[in-house]
């Protein structure tokens, strides 16, 4: 003690023990903080998850609240899944300009592929839901075309008509066409119910059936379907037919007699 | 025929020479009969060069329908059945389906068109006036054929030979029963079968898709399944009658959200079975739009209301769809607890 007693006005000690000092509380800050703060996690998946919470934050929040959790304008997104996201955002639909109106339709979807991917992985983070489908699980091979129209007619059919052509449903809302709705999609569709649709989960359609449901679609509806019997009008049966027949054919027909018998045949014309 | 009753100056051959001589009413004859105007000639009439013309725009539009006819009989031929082409109007169409109609549109076309020009322009056109007669026959005839008939009558000894005649009349009379004999086919009465459907205490639950059971954890809240009778397949004789009347639809609602004591309580926690099966005019009803729980009928738009024990909202249906009770056996999988307690279906006379 005497050594330390005899140092104890050297210039120097006050920063010896000021430097001890500092170096005590930073240890035990160490020893003591929280563990989490120490494995901050960096990994890519956290990563896309804060990028996708930025996007929502910009382009969703205002209606579906800050964590997600829904409010008057637009429902909760917790357990919708992946593919709900990739299905409302990739066509379009989300974000809805307003939430009036009979239903939100198909529009110009105003983000890339990646910032979708990250925006359906925030909200996968939220709460457990239906992924994103992958190519095999839509895509054509394997699939039982004739089963898929089969099932298209007893599951779909009554609102997107037999060809996928969509149909009227109450109060202004409507069943979109499915031409040109990409597989995925259609896919993603079955899976989650968007607005009014009711949902197919997997443990009453399954995935072949989804599958042989998109093979279908593609055959009838696809852009190389052949057509033998030309100018479909729509095709939507024989409403749209017999209208065309009644007043293009007959109209014809009328116009066809009515001209033959006001020309003359007289040399003399009256 | 006779014209005792027609004045003579109203004779076609009378008439002929008010062409062109307009009679004018008056104190006499206040109605007098106009008359035809002159006639008028066409150029065919008058120029023979024209009328040669056209006997060749005739003779040209039926060799056009000959011609249209071989063409269908080549195209019928040649053509491959699954080629395709595309026409600027109506897009991709069978190359054979076109080229058929296309000629024998034409054949036909050119025949009435031939026919049409040969009639207006080569045929004559003298206006001709054909007067009415009067309906009855004239009294000599009348006479001849009452005569005809009582000597006929005579000759056949029809009211002598009574044995003939009655059995006669007793074939003819019985003939037309094998008519109305057949009209049974359209039988049998349904008797009770409109009231019944296959479903039954124990009955479980099978999906349309999969043709398995259902469980409760199957079906998620929002989405909608088909369901029919375990036991019914499609191979089976009379799987139409019976799915008619048993099809099923399936939704589940969370149950707070079931407005109807009955609905909830024939509910399996908040997995509901409704008919399928419109009560209007039975067209199969699945238009299920699941944020309002609302079922329309696409026939006839009948709307019912999934959460208020799918009581009608909108449209000409004139009740609720049926419930079915539903519950859970042992082993875990949905089934019916009894039939339907209504006829499903449209209404009827009996169904009170």
């Amino acid at each position: 003690m005497k050594k330390l007693s005899v140092r104890r006005r050297h210039p120097l000690a006050a920063v010896v023990v000021l430097l001890l000092a500092l170096a005590a509380t930073g240890g035990l800050y160490a020893a003591f903080a929280p563990a989490s703060k120490a494995q901050a996690d960096e990994t890519a998946q956290s990563l896309t998850i804060k990028e996708g919470k930025k996007l929502y934050e910009v382009g969703c929040a205002s209606c579906h609240g800050t964590g997600g959790q829904g409010s008057s304008d637009g429902p909760s997104l917790v357990g919708v899944g992946a593919a709900a996201v990739d299905f409302q955002v990739a066509t379009g639909r989300m974000p809805a300009a307003t939430s009036q109106g009979p239903q939100v339709v198909k529009k110009k979807n105003i983000y890339t592929q990646a910032q979708i991917d990250q925006l359906a992985a925030y909200i996968a983070s939220l709460g457990a839901g239906p992924n994103v489908p992958t190519e095999q699980q839509y895509g054509p091979e394997g699939a039982d075309i004739a089963k898929g129209g089969e099932l298209f007619r007893t599951n779909c059919a009554q609102c997107h008509n037999f060809t996928g052509k969509g149909g009227a449903l109450t109060k202004g809302k409507f069943a979109p066409t499915l031409e040109g709705v990409a597989p995925k999609h259609i896919y993603e569709a079955m899976q989650t119910g968007p607005q009014n649709m009711p949902s197919f989960p997997d443990t009453t359609l399954s995935e072949k059936n989804k599958k042989d449901i998109i093979a279908y679609l593609h055959a009838v509806n696809g852009s190389d379907t052949e057509n033998p019997g030309g100018m479909e009008l729509g095709g939507l049966g024989p409403v749209s037919e017999g209208l065309f027949a009644w007043i293009f054919g007959l109209g014809v027909l009328i116009a066809v007699a009515v001209w033959v018998a006001a020309r003359t045949a007289k040399a003399k014309k009256s | 025929m006779s014209s005792q009753d027609i004045p003579e100056e109203n004779l076609p051959a009378e008439q002929d020479h008010a062409h062109g001589a307009v009679t004018v009413a008056d104190e006499e004859n206040p109605f007098a009969d106009p008359g035809l105007p002159p006639h008028e000639h066409r150029i065919q009439d008058i120029d023979e060069q024209a009328a040669r013309r056209s006997e060749r725009a005739v003779a040209l539009l039926f060799t056009l329908s000959m011609l249209a006819t071989v063409g269908f009989i080549v195209s019928y031929v040649a053509i491959p059945h699954d080629k395709s082409i595309f026409v600027f109007p109506i897009g991709h169409i069978s190359a054979l389906n076109f080229a058929l109609g296309l000629t024998l549109g034409t054949a036909l076309f050119c025949i009435g068109a031939g026919a049409v020009h040969w009639a207006r322009t080569l045929m004559s056109d003298v206006e001709v006036p054909a007067e009415r007669h009067p309906i009855e026959a004239p009294a000599e005839v009348r006479a001849q054929v009452h005569a005809d008939f009582r000597q006929g009558a005579k000759e056949s000894a029809l009211g002598r030979r009574k044995l003939i005649r009655n059995t006669m009349l007793g074939a003819l009379t019985l003939v037309p029963l094998s008519g109305v004999m057949l009209l049974r086919d359209l039988g049998p009465l349904p008797g009770t079968s409109l009231r019944h459907t296959l479903w039954a205490k124990g009955k479980r639950l099978v999906n349309m898709n999969t043709n398995q059971p259902l469980r409760p954890e199957d079906v998620a809240v929002g989405s909608l399944t088909f369901a029919k009778p375990d036991g019914l397949e499609e191979k089976s004789e009379d799987f139409q009658n019976e799915i008619a009347k048993a099809a099923l639809m399936i939704v589940r609602l969370q149950p707070g959200n079931i407005k109807d004591k009955r609905e909830l309580d024939w509910a399996h926690e908040g997995i509901v079975a409704f008919s399928k099966i419109c009560t209007h005019v039975g067209c199969p009803i699945s238009l299920y739009e699941q944020q309002t729980h609302h079922v329309l009928c696409p026939c006839h738009q009948s709307t019912f209301d999934l959460s208020d024990g799918a009581r009608v909202i909108f449209g000409p249906a004139g009740h609720a769809l049926p419930q079915l009770r539903i519950g859970v056996d042992s082993e875990g999988y949905l089934q019916a607890l009894g039939d339907f307690e209504e006829p499903v279906g449209p209404a009827f006379w009996e169904r009170g």
